[in-house]
C-alpha cells in the first residue's frame, strides 16, 4: 500500500496554516486597524455634515486619505472616488464612460484575461448598443499593443486593460497603452487592483485616465476601493451608477465609509513608504520558491511572462498532476489552483487558457501568491511540502508514466468524456 | 471542498496503486477519460481464467481527489468478484459509498467506464462472448 500522505516537518517559527493566497485578498496590517478604530466609535460623524464638528473630524480624515491614495498613484486627491471596491470601480468607470460619451461613439476595447468585473461589465454593455473588442494575448499573457492600435477606430471611446493580472502576475504595457490611447484621443481605464501598492503606478507619467484599486489587496479592510478620475488633460466624465445624495462631485452617491477610507488611505501610505524594501523581499522568496520547485521536480512550467511580472506571484504548472488533488495534499497551505474541478463552472481558468496552455496544463497549476507576512522559512516548508505530493501523485498518475516511458500523449485517442 | 472520510482515506492511502503486463492475455486495461478533462483512469484486472475470477486489480489515476478514490475504491470493488459480478458495480454504488457531492459524481462515472473498459479489453483478448451470455454463463 503506498501512500500519498508526505510528512513535511515543520520548521520552527512557521505556524500552520500558512496564507499564501495574497492574490485573493490580504490580512490587513495592524497598523491600518489601529488607524480606524476612532472611527467606528469616538469619531463616528458623517463626512457630509457641514454644521458640526463631528461631521467635520470625519471630513477631515477622508480628505487626508484622499490625499495618502493620490500621493501613491500620482493623482491629486480631488481626483480620487471612494467606492465600494474594485468590483464597484469597474462597473462605475465602464458603464460610467459608456454612458457619458455614447454620442461620441459606441467601441470598447478590453482583453481577454481582464477580470470577470470587465468582463462581464462589457458584455452587458453589448446588449446595450456597444460594440466591445476582446483583444488576445501572447503566450507569455501580454497584449500586442499593434493588435490595439488596429483595434482602434473613430467610434472608440474606451480602452480598458488592466495593469497587471489576478491569476499570472503579468503586467501589461501599461505606459505605451496609455500613450496611444491620448495620441488617439481614447480615455484609458486600468484595473489596478493588483499592482496598486506592489509596483510603482503613476497615472500621469503613464497617461493612465481612470484607474481602479481596492484597500483588501494592500493590507486594508474588505469593502473600500477608490476609482481615479482624470481632471485635466483630458478632463473624464463619468455617468453617476448610484443616485442619491451627490456625494463624490456627484459621481457616486452614498454616505462615505469613513472608518473603511481611513484604512485604504493608512493601507497606501505603508505601502506607498515600504513598496521598495517589500517588493524586494517578495522577489526574493519567489525567486527562492521557484527555484526549489524547478530543481527538484521535471515537468514545471512557469505561466506568464517571468519579465514582466508582479514581486509576490509565482504561477506554476506541475504537468501529469492534476491541481485540485495537489491542493488536497498542501491542505495546511492556502493557495489557488486554475484547475476545473476547483471552481464553480468545472472550466480550467480561461486566463491560462488565453495563453494557448492546453487545458491538462492549466488543470495542473497552482497559484502562489506571497505577501507582506510570509517568511523564508514558510517559502521552504511550502516547496518541501509540494515537492513531496508531487512526487507522490506522480506515482500514481498514468499520465506521467506514460510519458516516462516515451509514450507521446498526444497521439492517444482520448475519449472525451 | 469538504471530503468525506473515506475521499481523503483512498487520496492518502490508494489502495493497489501500478500497473501489470498488459500483453499478458489473463489482463484487461481500461484507459479511460481525457486530460483536457482533467481526469485520465487506468484500471487493470488479472482474471483467472479458469474460474472468471478477478484476482488482482490496479490503478493509476490523474485526477482530483474524488477521482483517485474512486478508482481505488473500484480496484478493491473488484478484487475477488467474477467478470460478469465485477460488470454489476454501478456508478452510483460508489457515490453512495463515498458519499460524493453532485459535482463529483462524473468521477464515479468515470471508475464504473474503467471497469467495463478493462473488462473489454480482457474478453477482446479472451475472445469471450458479450456481456449477457458471459452473465449466464456465470450464474
Amino acid at each position: 500500500m503506498s501512500t500519498v500522505t508526505h510528512t513535511t516537518e515543520v520548521p520552527a517559527g512557521v505556524t500552520l496554516p500558512i496564507y499564501m493566497d495574497n492574490h485573493s485578498t490580504s490580512a490587513m496590517d495592524p497598523r491600518v486597524l489601529e488607524a480606524m478604530i476612532p472611527f467606528f466609535t469616538e469619531k463616528f460623524g458623517n463626512a457630509a455634515s457641514r454644521n458640526h464638528s463631528f461631521g467635520w473630524e470625519a471630513e477631515q480624515a477622508v480628505e487626508t486619505a484622499r490625499e495618502q491614495i493620490a500621493k501613491l498613484v500620482g493623482a491629486t486627491a480631488k481626483e480620487i472616488i471612494f467606492t465600494s471596491g474594485a468590483t464597484e470601480s469597474n462597473n462605475l468607470a465602464i458603464k460610467g464612460i459608456a454612458e457619458m460619451y455614447k454620442e461620441r461613439g459606441n467601441h470598447i476595447i478590453t482583453q481577454v484575461t481582464e477580470h470577470k468585473a470587465v468582463l462581464d461589465t462589457c458584455k452587458r454593455l453589448e446588449k446595450h448598443g456597444y460594440r466591445v473588442t476582446y483583444l488576445p494575448v501572447k503566450a507569455d499573457g501580454l497584449i500586442d499593443i499593434e493588435d490595439l492600435r488596429r483595434a482602434m477606430d473613430d467610434k472608440t471611446i474606451l480602452v480598458s486593460i488592466m495593469f497587471a493580472n489576478n491569476e499570472i502576475g503579468v503586467i501589461q504595457p501599461v505606459e505605451e497603452i496609455g500613450k496611444l490611447c491620448h495620441e488617439k484621443g481614447v480615455i484609458f481605464h486600468t484595473d489596478a487592483v493588483q499592482a496598486v501598492g506592489k509596483v510603482p503606478v503613476d497615472v500621469v507619467a503613464m497617461n493612465i485616465d481612470v484607474l481602479s484599486l481596492t484597500a483588501h489587496k494592500i493590507y486594508g479592510p474588505k469593502g473600500v476601493g477608490a476609482l481615479y478620475v482624470r481632471r485635466r488633460n483630458p478632463r473624464v466624465q463619468i455617468s453617476a451608477q448610484i443616485d442619491g445624495g451627490g456625494h463624490e462631485r456627484g459621481m457616486r452617491s452614498g454616505t462615505l465609509n469613513v472608518p473603511s477610507i481611513v484604512g485604504l488611505g493608512k493601507a497606501c501610505e505603508i505601502a506607498r513608504v515600504e513598496m521598495a524594501t517589500e517588493a524586494a523581499r517578495l522577489i526574493g522568496l519567489r525567486d527562492r520558491l521557484r527555484h526549489k520547485l524547478e530543481s527538484a521536480l521535471d515537468y514545471v512550467e512557469i505561466n506568464g511572462s517571468w519579465e514582466h511580472h508582479l514581486p509576490g506571484n509565482l504561477n506554476m504548472s506541475f504537468v501529469y498532476v492534476e491541481g485540485e488533488s495537489l491542493l488536497m495534499g498542501i491542505n495546511d497551505v492556502a493557495v489557488s489552483s486554475g484547475s476545473a474541478c476547483t471552481s464553480a463552472t468545472l472550466e480550467p481558468s480561461y486566463v491560462l487558457k488565453a495563453l494557448g496552455l492546453g487545458d491538462d496544463v492549466a488543470h495542473s497549476s497552482i497559484r502562489f501568491g506571497l505577501g507582506r507576512y510570509n517568511t523564508e522559512a514558510e517559502v521552504d516548508y511550502v516547496a518541501d511540502k509540494v515537492i513531496g505530493i508531487v512526487l507522490k501523485l506522480r506515482e500514481l498518475s498514468p499520465l506521467y508514466e506514460m510519458v516516462k516511458e516515451g509514450i507521446d500523449l498526444s497521439k492517444i485517442e482520448w475519449a472525451a468524456h | 471542498m469538504a471530503y468525506s472520510d473515506k475521499v481523503i482515506d483512498h487520496y492518502n492511502n490508494p489502495r493497489n496503486v501500478g500497473q501489470m503486463d498488459k500483453s499478458s492475455d489473463e489482463v484487461g486495461t481500461g484507459l479511460v477519460g481525457a486530460p483536457e478533462c482533467g481526469d485520465v483512469m487506468r484500471l487493470q484486472i488479472r482474471v483467472n481464467p479458469e474460474t472468471q475470477v478477478i484476482e488482482e486489480a490496479k490503478f493509476k489515476t490523474f485526477g482530483c481527489g474524488s477521482a483517485i478514490a474512486s478508482s481505488s475504491l473500484a480496484t478493491e470493488w473488484v478484487k475477488g468478484k467474477t467478470v460478469a459480478e465485477a460488470l454489476e458495480i454501478k456508478n452510483t454504488d460508489i457515490v453512495k459509498e463515498l458519499a460524493l457531492p453532485p459535482v463529483k459524481i462524473h468521477c464515479s462515472v468515470l471508475a464504473e467506464d474503467a471497469i467495463r473498459a478493462a473488462i473489454g479489453d480482457w474478453k477482446k483478448k479472451n475472445n469471450v462472448a458479450e456481456t449477457a451470455e458471459v452473465a449466464v454463463a456465470a450464474h
